[in-house]
Formats: structure tokens, C-alpha cells, sequence
């Protein structure tokens, strides 16, 4: 539902960073998935010098979607600031063009 | 997590998160957006630790609800020309993004609400913290996505930074 939502704000806002915002929702969601499924299906544990340890394959997957979302969103406002800095707007109607 | 105080609990706070997400794709004014999306991601969190995740949830409430949610917030400030309200409109094609959005909800439901198999099985892996198990996986099996991710990391706040602040001789 919250991958929807994101959905739903990537294809319709009309602000550049609301675009990011709904892309972030959509990042959460399937972080959140990926948790859950580690929790609740790959149930796994090893064996290191006789202690119990948890498997977390999807903690791992979660971490690193985080990380390129936190390079994603650097790079991503970056590029809204220089476009309304040559254009003095961040409506993504207006930018159809391909060269200045 | 079986119990039905924990449902309570997860009940409310999947729906704390999923109303502000709401509020964030709904709301007129985008400062507003920005602050329910703090919101979401502290809901998100929440819902890490119910999951057992306690290391996932505190990254989380660093990494978005502190790190991420600033630069959004500053992102919304530089480019905000004008008053702040009806700033955060619709384009002209939110009708199609409506109805592409609904088609994937009502396709994940369908793939989720059939496969009944995997929809109890488990019982979750027990308490404790996962730091040591995370940091296992993340310096052995997983140690070249790890320094790729670190690189990544790095090559892309040096790239915003450039973006951002422009080369000299290029104007």
C-alpha cells in the first residue's frame, strides 16, 4: 500500500522533490518487505563457535537499498536545485525540453 | 508476535505510516508533505523494531528521519518561489498515475491473498540484538557490495556537491 501510494506520487505530482518524496515511500516499502520476509520466512540460523546466530540476508538487502536511496536523493535534489537554477521552476511539465 | 497486543500495536502503527504517506501524496502544501514524510519514516521504524530489526529501525531513524528528511526539507526551502501554499499540484496526467498505482495495488493483493502458504509460516527469529549477525553477513558473504555501496556512497555526494554548486568556467 505505502509502494502504491509512492507509485501513485511518482506518476502524478507535479513538484520535482515530491517525485523524490513518493520515490522514497516506494523505497520504504519494499525495505519493509524485505524485512518482513527475513523475518518471518527465511528463518535460518548457523552455528559460530557453538553460539546461535540469526542468518539476516534480508537486513543486509534493506541496508544497502538504504544507502543508494541516501545517494539517490543527494544526487536527485542536486540536479532539482540546478534545474531551478537555470529555470526558476521545478515543474516537471515544464520541462520538456532537450536543449537550452 | 502472535499475541493479540502485538497486532494492536502493529495494527496502529502500519496505520500511522501508511495515513501519513497518504497525507504526503495528498497534502496542498509540500512543507507539509515534507514533515508527514518525517512521519512515515518514523513509522517505518517502528515497525523495523517490531520486526525485530532494532538495528535496521535505529539506521533508519539516522539515516531518513535525520539525514534525509533535512535534505529534503532543504531541497523544498531553495526551490520554493512564492507562498507555500498550493505548491505541491497534480500533473496532467494523475489520472493515469491513479489508475496504474490501483492496478499494482489490486495485482500485489491478488499475488499476496492467494499464495496463503507463506502467509503464517514462521515464527520469527528470536530476540536479541542483530548487530553482531548483521555486521557477519556484511563483512564476509556480502564484502564487495559493501565497499561498492561505500564508493557509490562516496561518488555520489562529491557528484550532488558538483551539481550543486556548479563548475566555475562553466557559465
Amino acid at each position: 500500500m505505502l509502494f502504491c501510494f509512492g507509485l501513485y506520487g511518482v506518476l502524478a505530482k507535479k513538484n520535482a522533490i515530491a517525485v523524490l518524496m513518493s520515490l522514497e515511500l516506494m523505497l520504504n516499502a519494499v525495505n519493509i518487505n524485505l524485512v518482513a520476509f527475513n523475518h518471518f520466512l527465511y528463518n535460518q540460523t548457523y552455528d559460530f563457535n557453538g553460539v546461535k546466530h540469526a542468518i539476516l540476508t534480508g537486513h543486509v538487502s534493506a541496508l544497502f537499498v538504504i544507502v543508494v536511496a541516501a545517494a539517490e536523493v543527494a544526487v536527485g535534489l542536486a540536479l532539482v536545485i540546478t534545474i531551478y537554477r537555470n529555470r526558476l521552476s521545478t515543474d516537471i511539465d515544464e520541462l520538456d525540453w532537450l536543449k537550452w | 508476535m502472535g499475541n493479540i497486543g502485538g497486532g494492536l500495536v502493529f495494527l496502529v502503527f502500519a496505520l500511522v505510516t501508511v495515513f501519513s504517506a497518504y497525507l504526503v501524496i495528498s497534502s496542498r502544501n509540500i512543507i507539509h508533505s515534507a514533515l508527514f514524510l518525517i512521519l512515515t519514516f518514523i513509522g517505518v521504524a517502528a515497525l523495523y523494531a517490531m520486526l525485530d530489526a532494532d538495528f535496521l529501525a535505529m539506521v533508519q531513524l539516522l539515516v531518513y528521519a535525520g539525514a534525509i528528511s533535512i535534505m529534503v526539507v532543504f531541497g523544498v526551502m531553495l526551490t520554493l518561489r512564492g507562498g507555500p501554499e498550493n505548491s505541491n499540484g497534480d500533473t496532467r496526467n494523475a489520472i493515469g498515475g491513479a489508475i496504474a498505482a490501483l492496478l499494482t495495488f489490486v495485482v500485489l493483493g491478488m499475488v499476496i491473498f492467494t499464495n496463503s502458504a507463506w502467509l503464517t509460516t514462521g515464527t520469527g527469529i528470536s530476540g536479541g540484538s542483530t548487530v553482531s549477525d548483521v555486521s557477519w553477513l556484511l563483512l564476509t558473504k556480502y564484502v564487495v557490495p559493501f565497499e561498492v555501496a561505500a564508493v557509490l556512497l562516496l561518488v555520489a555526494m562529491v557528484g550532488a556537491i558538483i551539481l550543486a554548486k556548479g563548475v566555475d568556467d562553466s557559465k
